[in-house]
């Protein structure tokens, strides 16, 4: 015997034992459950009702591997189930009973669509033998919800459910996330069936998540940027999807070049990084949108042209060719054309892109930035953020918080002035540190979203900022806040107006101030009454304290700043203009 | 190198879109909502399994502009349960529309220049009552609506058309491509690639 041969089978391991696989009873609404667990899913949201009560009571079971949180509304569990997606890269899982239970999940089910936020949504559905009978709590919940989703199925038959949630979860995490949603009638998931386990799923034959990358599109694309003598990146949520921000940073250092976010894609790059340029779009900064029509190669990095960041689309960087990477290949070429069009997964596509350019630096381009900074800085931020004016503003706001938190804080913004403000103020020194309603500007999303990424980033401080507006849209989750405990530090930013609409009238309509004059409740006392601790502040001396106060409290705590009524968010670029016709004021 | 791709047809035209997709419920409204989203109108839309087992093809026919229709197609192929969405202008298929006709048997009988015409627009007949007579022909739109206007002075009693179906003239059918999609992970050669290919001519991911 040769001692490879000896060597080989005093390695050799012991014989395979197959294990069998045990069947087990189950039923459908364990079966549910099974899946969450298996895939990982550690809390879901959700409210019961009638079509959804066995799974409720299956739940009942399951209380300590499966943490549910009990929202005040469906559309709260939804946010909320979107805040802990984006809060911890993994999939939000909300559950919500048929008929209403269900169209309530619609606003966050769109607003998870055009955001890309992987979800599945589990609502319950009357028995199959009633469906189309318009039996009590019944509604078309697969047809509604068709549009804003990325795929949807009607289960009647429990055997199908461990398939069926395998494909969900792969559909809604793969590729190019977003909201999946299963609808499953009660008497599905009352029936018992002989459970094998859970098989994960990792192919569907309609389905490519993603392509194999082609290097002669990379080469391509690495030629016109080493050709570049002003190149700029854009780059948005992708990079933080594809969990790529390592691969985008060493991509960014290498080429040298300046790179502006879009508003999900902030807290990819922190904010201090010296190539870290700023905001793009309708209220970002100043030099990235000017630039945007002088640079002579735009590098577009997991975003999709959105009309608020392009302004108008046939002013947008004519002299520039384009390069695009993105992983759904249907955003190529959408908004805007492309010179090379780079299709897949930046985590791949980044690193073959940065070993094919020059190291490079370009000191006088990035001085242009620079120079556009100190303008806007001149204009419009110093004013903000250091007020000559009696009255608080949002920007200093921001500013006195970045000072204590040091950006290190997840900050949930809602619609509006405050998310504008916050956006561009807000320091980030981690990715998924920004949590937004950016395509669909769902106001009400802050609240529950914030309550949400607590929980899927428990050990990070979460600062829900949200508008006098928007906070009364969802304002019922206080009550969810009360019965958890979630430590959610809430600042309400009050002009007690509907402010970036009243800002439009102001500029656009003449100042016809139509219905934006919006009243608020006490809202410390509201929050008193859901046993959370607040105070309101109107003058500056108090503000830091205040501040201090908030996030050394040891669990939830509102605070309410009075802000400027009239202020307006600056630098803008209107409605119907092109990025270079950027204004200051 | 261009700096940016051109659009070549600009003007509105006939396209047939051919997809192939999973036979499931609720695909026809997935698919149905890519187009009532955009404002656009479906001229006319046929469902039917296709060669491959298990896949079903949709033929739908509109009229827009070239960027348009390869946007659409697009979003259509994006679609889960969607395997590949393919457009295509008139002159780069074959098709075929079917069409009834039912008209009294008295005038067929009687008028000898009825059977004429019916003859000369290929009509078969397909029932033959005492009372009425069901002709089918098929063809393109024009020669089934000539054959409309000319049964209307004998007493046409109903007419129904069917939605266009079409053979796109350099397709190699999808019992090859389904192989692939079948594989788990694909080879070089796979669908994927026809996209960054030929992306100007033909849509395809």
């Amino acid at each position: 015997m040769s001692t490879m041969e000896q060597v080989k089978t005093s390695k050799a391991p012991a014989p395979e034992v197959k294990p069998v696989k045990e069947t087990r009873e189950l039923s459908g609404s364990q079966a549910v459950l099974e899946a969450c667990i298996a895939e990982k899913v550690d809390t879901v949201f959700g409210y019961p009702g009638g079509a959804i009560m066995p799974i409720y009571d299956a739940l009942y079971d399951y209380n300590d591997q499966l943490k549910h949180i009990l929202v005040r509304h469906e559309q709260g569990g939804i946010h909320a189930a979107q805040g802990y997606a984006r809060s911890s890269g993994k999939v939000g899982v909300v559950f919500a009973t048929s008929g209403p239970g269900a169209t309530n999940l619609v606003t966050g089910l769109a607003d998870a669509m055009i955001d890309s936020t992987p979800l599945v949504a589990i609502t319950g559905q009357v028995f199959a033998h009633l469906l189309g009978t318009d039996a009590f709590q019944e509604t078309d919940v697969i047809n509604i919800t068709t549009p804003v989703t990325k795929w949807n199925y009607q289960v009647t038959d429990a055997t199908e459910i461990p398939s069926v949630l395998a494909k969900a979860f792969y559909i809604a995490k793969s590729g190019r996330p977003g909201p999946v949603l299963i609808d499953i009638t009660k008497n599905a998931q009352i029936q018992k069936f002989p459970y094998s386990g859970y098989t994960k799923c990792n192919h569907i034959r309609s389905y490519r998540p993603k392509p194999i990358v082609r290097k002669e599109y990379i080469e391509e694309a690495a030629k016109l940027i080493n050709e570049a003598q002003k190149p700029f990146v854009v780059f948005g949520q992708g990079v933080i999807l594809g969990k790529a921000e390592k691969e985008f940073r060493a991509f960014v250092e290498k080429s040298g070049i300046p790179a502006a976010w879009t508003i999900l894609g902030l807290s990819a790059l922190p904010t201090d990084h010296p190539l870290n340029v700023g905001m793009l779009g309708m209220h970002g900064n100043y030099g990235p949108n000017l630039l945007t029509n002088e640079c002579d190669v735009l590098i577009a990095v997991g975003m999709r042209f959105d009309d608020r960041v392009t302004g108008r689309l046939d002013k947008y960087a004519r002299q520039a060719k384009l390069i695009h990477l993105d992983i759904d290949p249907s955003e190529i070429d959408k908004n805007v054309k492309t010179t090379v069009g780079v299709w897949g997964d930046c985590k791949e596509t980044l690193p073959m892109l940065t070993k094919l350019v020059n190291a490079r630096v370009y000191p006088q381009w990035v001085d242009r930035f620079r120079e556009c900074d100190k303008e806007e800085i001149r204009e419009v931020i110093q004013e903000e953020l250091n007020p000559t004016t009696e009255i608080m503003t949002m920007g200093e706001v921001i500013r006195n918080m970045n000072e204590i938190t040091g950006g290190n804080a997840i900050i949930v913004t809602d619609v509006g002035q405050h998310q504008m403000v916050a956006c561009r103020y807000a320091k980030f020194n981690e990715s998924k540190s920004n949590i937004t309603s950016g395509g669909l500007g769902t106001m009400g999303f802050a609240l529950p979203a914030a309550i949400g990424a607590k929980f899927g980033a428990p050990d990070r401080t979460v600062i829900a900022i949200i508008g006098d507006g928007g906070v009364q849209m969802t304002i019922q989750e206080l009550g969810t806040i009360m019965q958890t405990g979630v430590d959610v530090k809430i600042m309400i930013l009050n002009n007690e107006f509907l402010g970036m609409v009243r800002q439009w009238q102001q500029l656009f309509n003449d100042k016809r101030y139509s219905f934006v004059d919006i009243a608020s409740p006490d809202f410390v006392m509201v929050a008193k009454g859901y046993g959370i601790e607040g105070q309101k502040v109107s003058k500056r001396e108090d503000l830091r304290p205040a501040l201090e106060t908030m996030l050394k409290s040891k669990g939830s705590y509102l605070l309410e700043v009075m802000v400027g009524k009239e202020n307006n968010v600056f630098p803008m670029v209107p409605q119907g203009c092109s990025v270079s016709e950027v204004r200051l004021k | 190198m261009p700096l940016r791709r051109i659009d070549i047809h600009m003007n509105k035209q006939e396209y047939t879109i051919t997809v192939y997709t999973e036979n499931h419920i609720g695909l026809l409204v997935r698919i149905a909502t890519m187009f009532s989203r955009r404002k656009i109108n479906i001229e006319s839309l046929n469902t039917s399994p296709s060669e491959a087992e298990g896949i079903h093809r949709f033929t739908i026919v509109i009229n827009e502009i070239e960027e348009v229709v390869q946007k659409l197609a697009r979003q259509i192929e994006k679609q889960v349960e969607v395997l590949k969405a393919y457009y295509n202008n008139n002159d780069e298929i074959v098709w075929q529309e079917l069409a009834l006709y039912k008209v009294p048997t008295d005038e067929i009988a009687e008028k000898v220049k009825v059977e004429r015409l019916l003859r000369e627009h290929g009509a078969r007949a397909v029932v033959i009552r005492k009372d009425y007579t069901i002709f089918e022909t098929s063809g393109h739109r024009e020669e089934t609506d000539k054959l409309v206007e000319v049964l209307a002075p004998y007493g046409l009693i109903e007419f129904v058309r069917s939605a266009r179906v079409a053979i796109i003239k350099n397709s190699k059918g999808f019992h090859e491509k389904l192989k692939e999609f079948d594989e788990a992970e694909p080879g070089e050669e796979v669908i994927e690639n026809e996209f960054l290919d030929r992306r100007e001519e033909v849509f395809t991911m």
